[in-house]
């Protein structure tokens, strides 16, 4: 599933972040914030035009993602796996 | 021991954006600060001096805040070229001082690791102590330190003595230099740097929740879809009230001074050349160049505390959608919305966009704004032509126009960023990827910092390019003087008043006469001379702008057609010739050339409006 597809209010793991293009810079800077393997993530709240942008939750941060910036992120939702 | 005494230790604060980075520099340094650009590029470059209770001196540079050094922006590449000691005509620093947030340590510590890969000596100040304290977040700094490898020091920029032990820690590596010690684990080329900061967090880190509670309750009401949007518009509706509003008296109050300092130097000198350049030249000059300071110091005021405070990127947030369907970013909104009172401010604010593409963008269309100092010249000639009249039994039809001549500005400048976006070469996808930092209240010295930053910058790179065009404008207005026996007003013999007339030629099919024209010259110093200046063209003589408007209004009813008045409303929806606008792009971008594009643009614009005006004007009667 990606970023962009989960629900509200609801706990999920990072499994990638994809590059859409060659040497996407957008994809490694997801990395670099913390967008990476096992992660938790949570979609916070969305903007009040067609719901863009989003804020998502990621470690002790918060930050304003695009849908298009959040589709390269692939999660899973917490509960799907045995916590650890 | 003597080389240290001549040559201060360079220290460099590095850290991510929100880490409290420029809070403790100012903390260090206090009111010892140096603003400038590094070479060739706009990126601020701040150096202050530490003066430690131990006597020594530091010479303390505040990096631009970074995610990684693998730079995404200006403002990162700035950083990790100096970092490497690659930058052209700086030194690499002696000691790096990584700043991180404690209450935001997944984010910070994973760059603190990335920094500490650099080799370099190295102190890591957790920041924001007093914070994370509130939040029951514990640190153990002892295992910290020594599984980082490097010294940590706990500190807390908003108090007095919050920078005490990083102080004490600078002076100690001041006396003996020494390498960092070994880390617990060395990492290697290519190391996963995420898992070495979740080993260090489990191993140091105790942290109850993974968010502020006052986090949570604000930002879902403040990012709400109807509750979110409505305080935005109240904040918004302050701000600009604050700038129009709140400015004018003081604007006033400078006005005063400077026509009672020009009166005055006028009694005390005899007639001539250099009573002329003293009083309309360089005391009118620098009248002008102050009367900004005013609208400047209360917009960054509210700027300055809304950044500080975690708002304005959640403003950010909630505009992106709209603003990015017209080619501009959620960051545009404000200095766009303060352009309304003064493109000068607006132009200096699109500094909180970091995005350059998206900041050029804005810095392009703020003009489009109509600010202030157009609105004397459209209540003359909505006064004089058009009629007073109710429409459809509620609306005043003069007010409808003026309505009009705004709201036009705001779609043209819709139109022109949307049409750039079209065309610009780079379509590359830029992210948002915005972070929204916790809620903070702003520290005082940091906002009484930033503004004496902002005022300064304003006074000596704007400041000094609107004097000499002022200086510029009354040569041409001044010189030659009237001959002997002449009939017609002394502009008319000047080169500004041969300008006009030649510039008939070009106007005439807009239908300007050469009255209008040569009125628009004057008018480049400040749009709302235009008035004044028309008034002497008329050879009318008036006290102040107001009576001379007042004189004006029958002069240019009977004397211009409708088409022409039209014509020159709409020139001012564009007005391209404002010199101090002109003068804040080429600060703000550090290119001429992108003022050559603005000015060029907007006079095409302009041109292009009026002429179709007067032409379908004339086509329906109105000549």
């Amino acid at each position: 599933m990606k970023l962009s597809e989960l629900p509200r209010r609801t706990a999920a793991t990072v499994e990638s972040v994809d590059d859409q293009i060659a040497n996407d810079t957008i994809a490694r800077r997801l990395r670099e914030l913390g967008f990476v393997s096992g992660e938790r993530v949570e979609v916070v709240a969305a903007g009040p035009l067609s719901a863009e942008p989003l804020l998502v939750q990621v470690g002790y941060t918060r930050f304003a993602l695009r849908r298009s910036e959040a589709a390269r992120v692939q999660v899973k939702l917490l509960d799907a796996e045995p916590r650890s | 021991m003597n080389a240290a005494v001549a040559e201060p230790l360079r220290v460099a604060l590095v850290g991510n954006p929100n880490c409290g980075k420029t809070a403790l520099f100012n903390l260090l340094t206090g009111s010892r600060q140096k603003v400038a650009n590094y070479a060739g590029v706009t990126v601020e470059r701040k150096e202050g001096r530490l003066r430690a209770p131990s006597g020594r001196t530091y010479a303390v540079l505040d990096l631009p805040g970074a995610y990684s050094l693998q730079a995404a922006s200006l403002d990162e590449a700035v950083t990790r070229d100096l970092l490497r000691g690659f930058y052209p005509g700086e030194r690499a620093p002696d000691v790096l001082l990584c700043v991180v947030d404690a209450t935001n340590l997944r984010l910070h510590l994973r760059f603190a690791l990335e920094l500490r890969e650099l080799g370099r000596p190295m102190v890591v100040a957790i920041n924001m102590m007093d914070a994370a304290k509130r939040r029951g977040i514990e640190i153990d700094l002892a295992a910290l330190e020594r599984e980082l490898g490097v010294p940590v020091v706990p500190t807390v920029a908003v108090k007095r003595d919050g920078a005490h032990a990083l102080v004490a820690m600078l002076d100690r590596i001041a006396v003996e230099p020494r390498e960092p010690h070994e880390p617990r684990v060395r990492l290697g080329e290519g190391a996963d740097l995420h898992a070495e900061t979740r080993r260090l967090l489990a191993l140091t880190v105790t942290m109850p929740t993974r968010t502020a509670k006052v986090d949570d309750v604000l930002d879902r009401w403040l990012l709400h879809p109807v509750l979110g949007l409505l305080t935005l518009a109240v904040v918004m509706f302050l701000i600009f009230q604050a700038v129009y509003a709140w400015a004018t008296p003081l604007m006033d109050g400078i006005e005063a001074v400077t026509a009672w300092v020009g009166e005055w130097v006028k009694a005390a000198l005899p007639e001539g050349p250099l009573r002329s350049l003293l009083v309309e030249g360089i005391i009118a000059g620098l009248g002008g160049v102050i009367v900004f300071l005013p609208q400047i110091l209360i917009l960054f005021a509210f700027i300055l505390a809304l950044e500080e405070s975690g708002y304005l990127p959640r403003a950010a947030f909630l505009l992106d959608r709209m603003m990015a369907s017209a080619g501009l970013s959620g960051r545009s909104f404000i200095p766009l919305l303060s352009s309304f009172a003064c493109a000068i401010p607006g132009i200096m604010a699109t500094r909180s966009i970091q995005d350059p593409r998206d900041r050029l963008a804005t810095i392009l269309v703020a003009p489009l704004m109509t600010c202030s100092a157009r609105l004397p010249v459209y209540a003359l000639l909505i006064g004089a032509f058009i009629p007073q009249r109710e429409v459809w039994g509620m609306l005043n039809l003069q007010g409808l126009v003026l309505f009009g001549l705004y709201m036009a500005g705001i779609l043209s400048a819709l139109m022109v960023s949307w049409v750039m976006k079209k065309w610009r070469r780079d379509k590359s996808e830029h992210a948002l990827l915005l972070e929204l930092p916790s809620y903070r209240i702003p520290h005082p010295r940091d906002l009484l910092i930033g503004l004496w930053e902002r005022a300064w910058i304003f006074l000596r790179r704007v400041g000094g390019i609107i004097l000499s065009l002022t200086i510029l404008l009354w040569f041409l207005l001044s010189f030659p003087g009237a001959p002997e026996g002449a009939t017609m007003p002394a502009i008319d013999y000047s080169f500004a008043g041969r300008i006009g007339h030649a510039m008939t030629a070009v106007f005439a099919p807009i239908g300007f006469n050469w009255q209008i024209c040569i009125a628009l010259i004057p008018g480049m110093a400040a749009r709302e001379v235009a008035v004044a200046s028309l008034a002497t063209v008329y050879a009318l003589s008036a006290a102040d702008d107001e009576a001379a408007a007042q004189a004006l209004s029958p002069i240019i009813t009977d004397t211009w057609s409708l088409a022409t008045a039209l014509s020159l409303l709409v020139w001012f929806i564009y007005a391209p010739q404002c010199l101090s606008t002109l003068a804040t792009i080429r600060r703000e971008t550090n290119s001429w050339k992108q003022v050559a594009i603005s000015a060029g643009y907007l006079f095409a614009l302009a041109y292009l409006a009026s002429l179709l005006t007067y032409q379908v004007a004339v086509a329906l009667g109105a000549g």
